[in-house]
């Protein structure tokens, strides 16, 4: 349904429910505003953006009146009443305001600023004392607020309450004392904190990072995808004179709409410290030298030469697209192994079979809109705020909008699921592929209208990487899948897996979801690689916890690792091991790491922003960006691996970006000249449920995910981003607290035949069987302590 | 002359049996005939109920004058929700005080109201918001309601019959917004008082969202006195547009304040009689017939009978019904700048317009208060009043505008002698004060 009326004598159709200001942005007319926010419920508190209508007697707020059938808006660009009532509320806001544009981060990009040269005075009328408060208010270690400089919009407090679910900013006292403020000790210690800053229209709210480090007009803009979790945002690199200066949400109404997280708004500056400028050799002394190179190249080429094809590659999980793609090609083309893996975390065979034959080469299956307008989203071992936030917020848009039913299949409804009303079908850790059964079977209590929806048209099932550690819990979704109709989507936590997958970083896969073992497949990709499908490796490789045990028994010699965190793997003493008993490794870092002490070649590669490239979100949707800073001299791991190619005499063409791109296009079948063959599929994984036995007494199943904001590398130099973390605790539930004899806050033990983690405890309504730990926050790392993965049987005692 | 004529206007019908000491007992209550109004109305249907006060032509006493019936007709009577009754008694207009006493005198007629209109619009639940700062009001209400439930008036089958009903009587906590009745809502949900967006309107999503009545505590007490004789005889009062009778809360500069029952149509020198006249015999400089937010009226406007249509002629309000008389000792910069203040210490702080026109004008207003006032500032208080008025989010706001330009209009020469010389020289705060012991 639409409506025709007039804005300005201009007649408008626009969709039936259209804001007036909205309507007017159609014709190019902007009426000046502060409160609205086209992602925020209105408000109409400013009334900047006061217009006047016929037949009404008083001027009207545009952003909050909707457009109906033959009504005759005038903006102030024909209305004089318009044009003086925005002028008065104009100079309104500018008597209270500091003005202090020349020392305010906002300057050169405000809105107040912007509004008040079209709409304000070019003198003050005002003569008396303006309203002052102590500045800045740290309202958590990243977010400061400037009282004085606010309008009271109440755009950040109702973003935190509506979009975010975190209402821990609100309006304080009234009339001219109005303003925004935290509870006694509760600081605001919001994942999304930072996008309070980006969408304040003066410059009440900033960084702690980013306050008076630069003007708005000295600064770069560069549209850029983030790096830190597969969600996909879009985000505005800003840099000066090659230093990034700060990080921002870019608008992209199919991802991540106006926001992203503060992970991937303030965890950058990892980008220049400690960064590796030269290559490193190590010598006959055992010490790594810096060397030039070519000095490095022939001498990683001359080892891996003589050790090729006993080579496997390990990546990190964190690269491009086209940088993953590269170590896929180059493994099997160059070092003749299919010994590569991008999963450096916990994962299993039933996995790999799964990600095969569902995942791989499948494109855009379910998006972000999907999710919007599903009847259900079912989470199986993925905890969206924790694990990819943007999920979480468009699930909660959903919930708040349409009332979006949300079911988890896990041991606890936390805070951030009780943030989108979910539906808890409780099980421990290992228990899903039998929860999943008996829901199927209709015998699970409580969960027929999950099923029900489930059968829905449009119902969708995320399932996160954590289910590798739940045996069967993938083939079970499979099966419900099928049997319901649902869309089942991956949801990988890092933002290179996606990608790495459909680019054959897996051991048995070729780009695009290929079979190793097909020989059509085989051929298609050696035709665009400009090779004979005899010239790729033969022999299927192995996965990560094969390959370092083979390692160790001497049946793989060397390794070519990439981004790689040893502190990651499922297995740290095996892999330390393996490290240790690799005859010959390189690896490219950008910055020394924990594999850096093992490696004998360090290939200094670039950060995201000093190349080109693209990420594959969990959708399936493949995220370009530009490089940023141009001036860079850091190459990236494909034009690392191209000069590795010539100098081992492989074909030395297809290396550089845009020739990766466009084989990706041809293989892939994405962009211009992409094609989408069909090829065989791996057949699904039939995997049976893993029977769940109740942990003997004093002990309980292991829950485990990472916080978004923990002990993670990339996060590490941003102290003020690491002040807002969520404390490390552990859960358990008020059975187990009794038995225990503990209260909230006590210290709990958890712990394994190799090691205790000892934290305060939380009590909740988590699974009986069940305690949950945090991944790898302060004092809680639990594959490097405890050495145990999600679903193991650990101790649980008072400390 | 003047006082034969009065006699005939002076009736008490709310304020009857006021003399009554044990009125506001259940018992006293009922010895005067209390609850036989809900009697007759459980025998009707609701919508006969409503029907009678749209044709009684009841209009809202809180200062809007909303026709109530149509009120209670816009709620809409099917649908999964709940429907309410929520009493407006935050009454905390500066000059209004008829609803306090109203509560204190004969809490019981309040009550019976509520249960008649709760069944009316058939809420099972009601809740009366009384004013925070009124310990008393609260207490003698509670009582009352206490008192009706234990009566089987209130609670499971009110008096016998299938209809339920829940009172609650919730105490504001001193906020004028909360007198707003969407803010009124929000304070009572446990939120901070502040307007909401209309619409949706209270009568579909009101209280926790679900179709909500507000009245005024008077109007609410109004409802059985038409039950029990029907809308013929309400309109036997009054005019055809401002039916029936009204609590006439006089105060100020007068010999004898206090609450004045008459029917629409009086005028405020008959209402000046009754109350004495002006104190010491002087003369009226203004007033303002409801309330600091409606304009002020001169001498000259004293034999306008008080009606909605004929005050809305006179370019003022009627309001809430509660005149302030000021007598010539009075500076109306000192008003305005208080009542200015009032508006702005009040502000929500929701709107720009009220937030910080308040605080500006205020600024300003104080100046001139000390005769510090520039001229080219009267131009410019004129210039903030009109960028208040009819910008702001709630008529609370539009309120805090109307102060100085209806001062303006009839004492100019005021505002341009406080350019120069302090209020306080003109005028001796001395000889203004209650019990002035100057004479003038």
């Amino acid at each position: 349904m639409t409506v025709r009326a007039s804005v300005d004598g201009i007649d408008v159709v626009v969709p039936e429910g259209t804001l007036i200001i909205r309507a007017a942005e159609t014709l190019g007319t902007f009426i000046p505003r502060f409160c609205d926010h086209p992602l925020l419920d209105p408000v109409a508190a400013c009334r900047m953006c006061l217009v006047e209508i016929e037949g009404m007697p008083k001027p009207q707020a545009s952003c909050a009146v909707t457009l109906t059938e033959g009504m005759k808006v005038r903006t102030q660009m024909t209305s004089q009443v318009a044009e003086q009532a925005q002028a008065g509320v104009m100079e309104f806001l500018l008597i209270n305001h500091p003005l202090d544009c020349p020392v305010c981060d906002k300057g050169g990009e405000c809105p107040l600023q912007n509004q008040a040269m079209t709409a304000g005075r070019p003198d003050s009328r005002f003569g008396g004392p303006k309203r002052e408060f102590p500045k800045p208010l740290a309202i958590s270690t990243e977010i400061l607020l400037d009282r004085e400089r606010c309008v009271s919009c109440a755009r950040c407090t109702r973003f935190s309450e509506q979009v975010a679910g975190d209402p821990f900013i609100d309006l304080l006292e009234r009339g001219s004392d109005q303003q925004v403020g935290i509870a006694h000790d509760e600081p605001f210690n919001s994942y999304f904190s930072g996008n309070t800053i980006q969408i304040c229209p003066v410059g009440a709210l900033t960084s702690t990072s980013y306050r008076f480090r630069s003007r708005p007009f000295d600064l770069v803009s560069v549209k850029t995808t983030c790096e830190h979790c597969a969600s996909g945002c879009a985000l505005r690199t800003d840099y000066r004179r090659d230093f990034v200066m700060r990080r921002l949400a870019w608008e992209d109404p199919a991802v991540n709409e106006d926001w992203n997280c503060d992970k991937g708004r303030f965890a950058f500056t990892y980008m220049r410290h400690g960064r590796l400028s030269a290559p490193l050799v190590r010598g006959s002394d055992g010490v790594l030298h810096e060397v030039s190179w070519s000095e490095a190249i022939a001498f990683a080429a001359k080892g891996l030469s003589a050790l090729s094809p006993s080579v496997a590659a390990l990546l990190g999980g964190r690269l491009t697209n086209e940088d993953a793609y590269s170590f896929a090609k180059f493994t099997r083309l160059v070092l003749q192994s299919d010994n590569i893996d991008f999963r450096n975390r916990p994962s299993s065979g039933e996995e790999a079979d799964f990600l095969a034959h569902h995942v791989a080469g499948t494109g855009l299956v379910v998006t972000y809109e999907d999710l919007e307008n599903a009847p259900i989203v079912l989470l199986v071992s993925l905890e969206p705020e924790e694990e990819s936030p943007i999920i979480f917020l468009r699930l909660r848009k959903a919930y708040r909008k349409s009332g979006l039913k949300v079911a988890v299949i896990g041991p606890l409804l936390t805070r951030g699921l009780r943030k989108l009303g979910a539906q808890l079908l409780s099980t421990v850790a290992g228990g899903e592929a039998a929860t999943i059964d008996s829901l199927l079977a209709g015998d699970l209590r409580g969960s027929q209208s999950v099923l029900t929806a489930l059968k829905k048209k449009g119902a969708v099932i995320l399932v996160g990487e954590r289910a590798a550690s739940s045996a069967g819990a993938f083939s079970a979704l499979i099966d419900l899948a099928n049997e319901t109709g649902a869309k089942l989507a991956w949801v990988p936590r890092r933002a290179g897996e996606r990608g790495a997958l459909d680019a054959g970083a897996l051991a048995g896969l070729l780009p695009g979801g290929r079979l190793m073992a097909d020989a059509a497949a085989r051929a298609d990709v050696a035709r665009v690689w400009g090779v004979e499908p005899s010239d790729l490796a033969v022999r299927r490789g192995k996965p990560q916890e094969k390959i370092l045990r083979e390692i160790s028994e001497g049946k793989i010699d060397a390794l070519i690792t990439a981004g790689l965190q040893i502190s990651d793997a499922p297995d740290v003493d095996t892999f330390k091991q393996a490290l240790s008993e690799a005859k010959f490794i390189v690896s490219f870092e950008q910055r020394l790491s924990d594999v850096s002490s093992y490696a004998h070649v360090i290939l200094p590669v670039a950060s995201v922003i000093e190349k080109g490239g693209s990420f594959t979100d969990w959708e399936g949707r493949v995220r370009h960006f530009n490089r940023a800073l141009n001036d860079s001299p850091a190459v990236s791991d494909s034009t690392v691996l191209g000069m590795l190619a010539k100098e081992m005499g492989a074909p030395n063409t297809g290396w550089r970006i845009d020739e990766v791109q466009y084989e990706m296009a041809k293989l892939l079948g994405e962009g211009p000249t992409g094609t989408k063959k069909e090829f065989k599929r791996a057949g699904a994984p039939t995997i049976e449920a893993a029977d769940v036995k109740a942990p003997p007494s004093g002990s309980a199943v292991l829950s485990t995910w990472h916080q978004l904001l923990d002990l993670g590398v990339m996060q590490g130099p941003e102290e003020h981003l690491a002040g807002t973390r969520r404390p490390s605790q552990v859960i358990i539930s008020p059975g187990r607290a009794k038995q225990l004899g503990v209260a909230t806050g006590d210290l709990v033990t958890v712990s394994t035949v190799n090691g205790v983690v000892t934290l305060p405890v939380e009590i909740d309504e988590i699974h009986e069987d069940s305690v949950w730990l945090p991944m790898n926050s302060p004092g809680s790392q639990v594959l490097v302590t405890l050495k145990a993965r999600e679903g193991a049987t650990v101790k649980v005692a008072k400390a | 002359m003047a006082a034969k004529r009065s006699s005939q206007k002076l009736r008490p019908i709310i304020t009857e049996h006021w003399d009554d000491p044990n009125l506001f007992t259940l018992a006293g209550y009922q010895k005067v005939g209390g609850y036989k109004a809900l009697k007759a109305a459980l025998k009707k249907t609701p919508d006969q109920v409503i029907e009678l006060v749209k044709a009684s032509g009841l209009r809202g006493r809180g200062g809007a004058g909303f026709p109530t019936g149509m009120k209670w007709g816009f709620v809409p009577k099917k649908g999964d929700k709940p429907r309410y009754l929520v009493v407006n008694a935050d009454e905390s207009e500066p000059g209004a005080c008829k609803d306090v006493p109203l509560m204190l005198a004969d809490p019981h007629l309040l009550v019976e109201g509520v249960i008649i209109t709760s069944y009316a619009i058939e809420a099972k639940e009601a809740f009366i918001y009384i004013r925070g700062e009124v310990p008393e009001a609260v207490r003698r209400v509670s009582w009352a309601v206490k008192e009706a439930r234990e009566a089987g008036l209130i609670g499971r089958n009110v008096a016998g019959s299938d209809y339920s009903l829940e009172v609650t009587v919730h105490a504001g906590a001193g906020a004028y917004i909360c007198g707003e009745e969407t803010a009124l809502l929000d304070s009572l949900e446990g939120f901070r008082g502040q307007p909401r967006l209309k619409p949706p309107f209270p009568a579909v999503a009101g209280l926790y969202a679900a179709p909500t009545v507000i009245n005024n505590v008077e109007t609410i007490a109004n409802v059985p006195f038409i039950v029990t004789n029907g809308a013929e005889w309400f309109r036997g009062y009054g005019t055809e547009k401002s039916p029936g009778f009204k609590l006439w809360a006089v105060s100020g500069h007068v010999e004898r304040p206090g609450i004045y029952e008459a029917p629409f149509g009086i005028t405020m020198r008959e209402l000046l009689d009754y109350a004495g006249g002006v104190r010491y015999g002087r003369d009226v400089k203004f007033w303002i017939p409801g309330g600091s937010s409606v304009p002020m009226l001169t001498a000259e406007h004293l034999d306008i009978p008080l009606t909605y249509e004929d005050l809305a002629a006179a370019g003022t309000m009627l309001g809430t019904g509660t005149p302030m008389v000021f007598d010539t000792t009075t500076s109306v910069v000192k008003a305005v700048t208080r009542w200015l203040e009032f508006y702005k210490h009040e502000s929500c702080g929701k709107c720009t317009p009220c937030r910080e026109g308040t605080y500006w004008v205020v600024d300003i207003l104080q100046r001139f208060e000390q005769g510090d006032g520039k001229k080219t500032e009267l131009k410019l208080l004129d210039d903030l009043s009109n960028q208040i008025e009819g910008r702001s989010f709630c008529a609370l706001g539009d309120a805090a505008a109307t102060p100085f330009p209806a001062a303006m209009k009839y004492f100019a020469d005021e505002f341009d002698l406080a350019t120069k010389t302090p209020v306080d020289k003109t005028f001796d705060p001395a000889a203004t004060m209650l019990k002035s012991p100057v004479a003038v």
